[in-house]
């Protein structure tokens, strides 16, 4: 069992308050993932380049004099803005790669990268992951959470959804792959690695690795249902746009709302008590195997 | 009078008791559940004829093992609606979750808007009256009672059905294993405009077709030996 959240705006009224709902609708569904939790959420773009989230267990030692070293490491301009275990490290695209190679290096933890993107994950109640990273404060137009129930990784920082394998692209899941390992394998012949033995990766790897061989979200969401044995509700993020599909059997829960401010997903209806104008919105049930997205 | 459960201000537990405790005294009061806000469980082992009626959408498990009291739901229901009811009558006036009224043992389950996967799965006895459609594998291995979909039906509807009756008045986009189409006799008419008089379902008994079992997986048969 997991929880899911996700929160898309289609106007910009609601912006500021978006790390508000979503952080509210996150800790409703604790009771089916108080093992971590985490969120991907897409603000304003960065104005001089690529944000790249990085965690540390000891973040005092490993963010102190980060923007210097890294900007004389790179030969760029480089900006960091840390939040509690995790820092969001602003570099020019050009210097995008080589950045993360060095971040890598210095024992950094990559959580994601993006244009648009932040990633904040980290063991522990949903309530307490909120707080340390101020959620509640950070606006954007869309966002997805997860509460986690730990089946097929640790419970670790990296084990934590969502999960990011491409730049303003994110994934969380309820459920579970029973293919992971033959699938990493083969996106590993392809070129395409994971950074944890984590299931929920491999379907971040795979949708990332459709697109970029040209496919269309809708696309590569239809072809998890070709290529990805298991259970599976999937919730996705892309700069501009947010995805959702459900595995043919569909015995993990799933409801959306939509009015004309927002579309919203969560594991259980309760999630959506809060949300403004819940009592007029249209509520409904996603189907199985249908792929639904909105974009901007 | 009626009487005000209010879930923001008392915990579950408290609320199921007292509804129990209703229920069993046969309270003529009706009782009204507020601020549901999805939660789960509500109104949940009532053995006894009382009014209940949940203002909102319920989460997982409401009204179940219902005996004789009436439940309406003033929402949508989570999955597992009226799950192994005996007698009563619970009403939705949204849509259902997953397997509504899954091993209901008699009572009616009537769901206004759709029902999605699994409704009335291992059914013995209750009678399921569906105003929209409902999902696949709906009926897997019903027992006993009648499913009536005012809509259509997904895959695989009545796989490995037993006796239960199934009447859709829309497309079944397939059949599951042993499961067919059969003759609507003057009987099942009858049985129809009953049920769908009782659920206030504007539908006429004429417009359907019912759905039974082949009978086949009954026995083992010897022909198909060599196949284990």
């Amino acid at each position: 069992m997991c929880g899911i959240v996700g929160l898309f705006l289609k106007g910009d009224d609601l912006r500021p308050r978006l790390g508000e709902l979503l952080s509210d609708m996150l800790i409703t569904m604790t009771d089916r993932g108080p093992d971590s939790a985490g969120i991907a959420i897409y603000g304003d773009a960065a104005s001089d380049g690529v944000k790249i989230t990085v965690q540390s267990d000891d973040p005092a030692a490993a963010f102190e004099g980060l923007d210097a070293a890294l900007s004389e490491k790179i030969g760029a301009p480089v900006t960091v803005k840390v939040v509690d275990t995790h820092a969001v490290v602003s570099v020019p695209e050009s210097a995008k790669d080589a950045a993360v190679v060095a971040l890598e290096e210095r024992g950094l933890r990559i959580m994601g990268a993006g244009v648009a993107m932040e990633i904040y994950k980290e063991v522990g109640l949903p309530k307490d992951v909120s707080e340390r990273f101020n959620l509640r404060a950070m606006g954007g137009s869309h966002g997805i959470g997860h509460t986690r129930m730990a089946t097929e990784s640790a419970v670790t920082t990296m084990g934590a959804h969502p999960f990011s394998t491409a730049d303003d692209q994110c994934l969380v899941h309820n459920g579970s792959l029973s293919n992971h390992n033959q699938m990493r394998r083969k996106l590993a012949k392809k070129g395409v690695f994971t950074r944890s033995e984590n299931d929920t990766e491999v379907g971040a790897a795979y949708i990332s690795s459709r697109m970029a061989d040209g496919a269309s979200l809708r696309e590569a969401l239809e072809g998890t249902l070709e290529d990805l044995d298991g259970f599976f509700t999937f919730v996705t993020g892309t700069k501009n746009g947010f995805g959702v599909v459900r595995d043919p059997i569909a015995c993990k829960p799933a409801v959306m709302a939509e009015t004309d401010d927002y579309v919203a997903f969560a594991s259980e209806y309760r999630a959506f008590a809060d949300l403004p104008g819940i009592e007029k919105a249209r509520v409904w049930e996603p189907e199985p195997a249908t792929v639904y997205f909105w974009e901007r | 009078m009626s009487v005000t459960l209010d879930m923001s201000q008392t915990p579950l537990r408290e609320v199921n008791t007292t509804l129990q405790a209703a229920a069993k005294a046969h309270s003529n009061e009706p009782h009204v559940i507020v601020n549901a806000r999805g939660s789960h469980a509500m109104a949940v082992g009532l053995d006894g004829p009382l009014h209940v009626t949940v203002k909102g959408s319920t989460g997982y498990y409401c009204a179940g093992m219902n005996k004789e009291a009436t439940v309406t739901v003033e929402g949508s229901a989570g999955p597992g609606v009226a799950e192994n009811m005996m007698s009563g009558v619970v009403t939705i006036e949204g849509d259902a979750s997953q397997y509504a009224g899954a091993t209901g043992h008699g009572g009616l389950l009537n769901i206004k808007g759709n029902a999605s996967s699994r409704c009335g799965i291992s059914m013995k006895g209750i009678d399921i009256v569906v105003h929209g459609n409902i999902g696949h594998m709906s009926a897997f291995m019903a027992q006993k009672g009648n499913l009536v979909v005012l809509g259509d039906a997904g895959d695989a509807l009545g796989d490995s059905l037993y006796e239960a009756r199934l009447f859709v008045r829309g497309t079944v986009k397939s059949l599951g294993a042993d499961c067919i189409e059969k003759e609507m006799r003057p009987e099942h008419i009858d049985l129809l405009r009953d049920l769908l008089e009782r659920a206030g379902a504007d539908a006429k008994p004429e417009e359907f077709k019912r759905y039974g079992s082949a009978r086949k997986l009954y026995n083992f048969n010897i022909d198909h030996a060599g196949e284990y």
